[in-house]
């Protein structure tokens, strides 16, 4: 069999089974094709660490319960070699893993999947709590928190209104003497917090912490927010300390609401929670992807969704480069634009992600040219290829960290984030550049240069496209349609578009 | 207009890069099979094995240490070329026309002292001029004592012929004239004119400069009406006995005409450029066919330069 059919016949499969399979997942399994059919599901993922010290292990920690404007669709533990329970000994809801015997790093994974909005509004609990006892205090933070008390009563109505003056007062930039005296030099939000918790009490008002969780896609190793609850008649009232905004942000997640810890080690140290969040697809009128789940539809259970959130997270951008790839083949075979290094632009087009597209533009002109310049200096220096590359890379973060310095300055925040370039890949790019310089001339170096930003470009457009985007996470296995496709490229024999130009004149005469 | 329809060029039988890579160099040209023309060394090498003709190799510098002692090295010689073994492109390749005062003189008339040898020779080693960096040996070639023949249509460097010499098969040729333009080095994309050879005859057949048909030399203002390279036969056998020393089926021969010992080989490319159909006003893919459509391929050189002059002569 000739390489040619081969080629063909594997492309052809590959094509049919990326389709097949895609066809499939949303006729059967209702995956949607259009991102636009769809209802945010936020997957959130608490990976709790803690070193294990080779004796019986109690974990113990707290859960969500009924999130208010949230619905809660499924839950997941997962802890292999731990017993699993409920733990009933406090009034919150918290989940409790126990082994007899553990050594080492352990991790445990809490997944919970929920969607905004609820059909039905659930009344806070409303227990009264009994009255706070007031803070133990040195005698100058209590003469400071008096005053605070009075001041802030005169100026209020209620405890929520109380509450709502106090943490305005405490947030401003420049706060009163009896704040700033409470707060003393350290004025992190956990002190405010500290503060506004220490001045309710103070005024025989009862209040409580709340944590809870920012619903934002794609992030990794966050951290609980911190609320203040108020109680008010017969229902708390939560306020953020930071912003002193009254009720439950958007795009939140009540995680823990009083009580204790968040979470509780026996039998381990060091122990560590963070969380990751995804937003991923779900069709708006049906559960489908949890309900076929549970039904075990291989597809689904073999495929990334089986995965940890936070190799989902990474898996969603790494998804993304064969897209980049395909643009690269296009750009090459089909128009024949000269780029300077094959797979230079999906790295600056990934970079570019981060940055957005100006200014990423802007970024890489600047660093580029003054690579070129820095660089055309150390030609003369008679430097062995490794070492003046080594130079260059140096001079690269050193340029960065300038702009960096200068636009955080200068108060341009987008300019900091220069660090997602790779900066090997822009050393050698000033390297390639500057020897084209010196031996084809600057034309040369615009028509690659160029080029390449051209195709970074072209990269970033279909990277970040909505549509592609959804498809390439959602249908990976559209990724095989696309493997036949560059397979069958690399065969392509026909001219170039820019051949068509290049041998114009051969054509007329 | 711009560009022109896929279907016009098709016509005319030019051949595309794509379908060059695919259809003759990664079917004609075995990989293995290309140290011997991307290495200059062991092109210089097999080439005394199979008697072909070629610059004489005046030195080679492997090591960093031997840099310092390329004065004594080049004490003797009045020109010489400094070529990278495994150069891409023409890169890196240095001619010194003769010495003045103590420092090398390049052939446009600039001056390089030791230092910027040794720099050179230096950067060749650590592989600035060589494919994806590898390092690399530096070779001293004599300077080609080219035949005045061409003098009146040359400004600066040494004019060469490339053949593209397909199973052993002359295809097509075309003489690369440096000018100012192109710094004296023959690429046709740095501004070198093409000159379209008849391969019968080794008559200029047409002329291009940066793609577009030109009458007389723009440094020299002589007409190529008269041009004709002699000793084509030699030239041509020159060529198509390549095949048998590097085995590569799709292969460019660069040959220069030396005053006394006539045509020499001066370097092979296995992926050779597509600009000679544009010197020549004509396409590849009809001859590369031809070629294919040999039911008996003849296994003499003499043979396959006398079918070649049968069959691809205007």
């Amino acid at each position: 069999m000739s390489s040619k059919v081969q080629v063909y016949l594997f492309a052809f499969i590959l094509i049919f089974i990326g389709i097949g399979l895609t066809i499939y997942k949303n006729s059967v399994l209702e995956f949607p094709l259009l991102p636009g059919e769809r209802r945010a599901l936020w997957t959130v993922e608490a990976k709790i660490e803690f070193q294990a010290k080779d004796e019986p292990v109690i974990v113990s920690f707290a859960l969500p319960h009924n999130p208010p404007k949230m619905t809660v669709l499924d839950e997941d533990f997962t802890s292999s070699g731990y017993g699993f329970g409920w733990d009933n000994n406090t009034q919150q809801r918290r989940a409790q893993w126990a082994t007899r015997n553990a050594t080492g790093r352990q991790v445990l994974y809490y997944k919970l999947q929920v969607y905004e909005g609820t059909r039905h509004q659930q009344e806070i609990e409303a227990t009264p709590p009994p009255e706070p006892s007031p803070p133990e205090l040195e005698s100058a933070q209590k003469t400071a928190i008096n005053n605070l008390v009075n001041f802030v009563y005169q100026r209020s109505a209620s405890p929520s209104t109380f509450a709502a003056e106090l943490m305005r007062l405490i947030n401003e930039p420049r706060p009163m003497e009896d704040i700033s005296l409470l707060l003393g030099n350290k004025n992190t939000s956990s002190r405010k917090v500290k503060v506004a918790l220490d001045t309710l009490a103070q005024a025989k008002i009862p209040a409580r912490i709340a944590r809870g969780l920012f619903l934002e896609d794609g992030r990794r190793n966050q951290k609980l927010t911190t609320l203040i609850e108020v109680f008010e008649n017969d229902h708390w009232v939560i306020f953020d300390p930071l912003t002193a905004e009254r009720g439950i942000p958007n795009h939140f997640v009540l995680w823990q609401r009083g009580g204790k810890s968040l979470l509780d080690v026996e039998g381990g140290e060091n122990s560590n929670v963070s969380f990751s969040i995804i937003e991923s697809t779900q069709p708006a009128n049906s559960r489908t992807l949890v309900e076929k789940a549970n039904a075990k539809a291989a597809l689904v259970d073999f495929s990334i969704y089986s995965l940890p959130i936070e190799q989902q997270n990474i898996f969603k951008s790494i998804l993304l480069v064969p897209i980049g790839a395909l643009i690269v083949v296009l750009m090459r075979i089909i128009v024949g634009i000269r780029t300077s290094g094959t797979f230079m632009p999906i790295l600056i087009a990934i970079a570019f992600i981060e940055t957005s597209l100006v200014t990423g533009l802007a970024i890489f002109l600047i660093i580029v040219s003054i690579g070129l310049f820095i660089r055309y200096y150390l030609s003369h220096l008679n430097l062995l290829l490794v070492a003046r590359i080594s130079a260059v890379v140096i001079v690269v973060i050193g340029i960065m960290a300038g702009m960096s310095i200068l636009s955080y300055k200068l108060g341009f925040s987008e300019v900091m984030k220069v660090t997602f370039f790779p900066m090997i890949i822009l050393a050698w790019t000033i390297e390639r550049m500057s020897i084209l310089w010196e031996e084809e001339g600057p034309k040369e170096v615009f028509i690659q240069g160029g080029g390449s930003l051209l195709v970074a470009t072209l990269a970033y457009l279909s990277m970040t496209n909505t549509y592609i985007e959804h498809l390439t996470f959602n249908f990976p296995e559209l990724l095989l349609a696309l493997l036949g496709g560059i397979l069958m490229l690399g065969q392509y024999t026909g001219y170039r578009l820019t051949e068509l130009r290049r041998f114009q004149p051969l054509a007329e005469n | 207009m711009f560009f022109t329809w896929p279907s016009k060029i098709r016509a005319k039988g030019i051949l595309g890069m794509n379908k060059r890579n695919v259809s003759y160099i990664s079917r004609y040209n075995p990989r293995h099979l290309y140290p011997y023309v991307d290495n200059k060394l062991k092109t210089k090498i097999v080439a005394e094995k199979y008697n072909v003709a070629t610059t004489k190799l005046l030195g080679v510098v492997e090591y960093q240490y031997q840099v310092r002692e390329l004065g004594r090295i080049l004490e003797p010689y009045q020109g010489f070329a400094i070529k990278p073994a495994q150069g891409s492109g023409g890169k890196g390749i240095l001619v010194i026309s003769g010495k003045r005062n103590g420092l090398f003189v390049k052939t446009s008339g600039e001056e390089l002292s030791l230092n910027d040898v040794m720099r050179h020779v230096s950067n060749t080693l650590s592989g600035l001029h060589s494919l994806g960096g590898k390092p690399d040996v530096s070779m001293i070639e004599s300077l080609v004592n080219f035949a005045p023949v061409f003098d009146n249509y040359s400004y600066e460097g040494v004019p060469d012929i490339r053949m593209i010499v397909f199973k052993g098969y002359p295809v097509m040729a075309m003489l690369r004239l440096s000018t100012h333009a192109s710094d004296g080095k023959a690429n046709l994309h740095q501004g070198a004119v093409g000159v379209g050879l008849d391969l019968g005859t080794g008559k200029a057949l047409l002329a291009v400069q940066k793609g577009r048909p030109i009458h007389k030399h723009p440094d020299t203002g002589f007409g190529f009406d008269s041009l004709q390279v002699p000793d084509w036969e030699v030239i041509l056998h020159l060529a198509s006995s390549c095949y048998e020393m590097t085995g590569l089926g799709y292969l460019g021969a660069d040959i220069v005409l030396d005053k006394e010992v006539g045509p020499l080989l001066l370097e092979l490319n296995a992926r050779p450029g597509l600009a000679i159909q544009v010197a020549n006003g004509i396409g590849l893919v009809p001859r590369l066919k031809k070629v294919e459509g040999i039911q008996k391929p003849h296994t003499s050189v003499e043979e396959r330069v006398s079918f070649s002059k049968a069959h691809f002569s205007m």
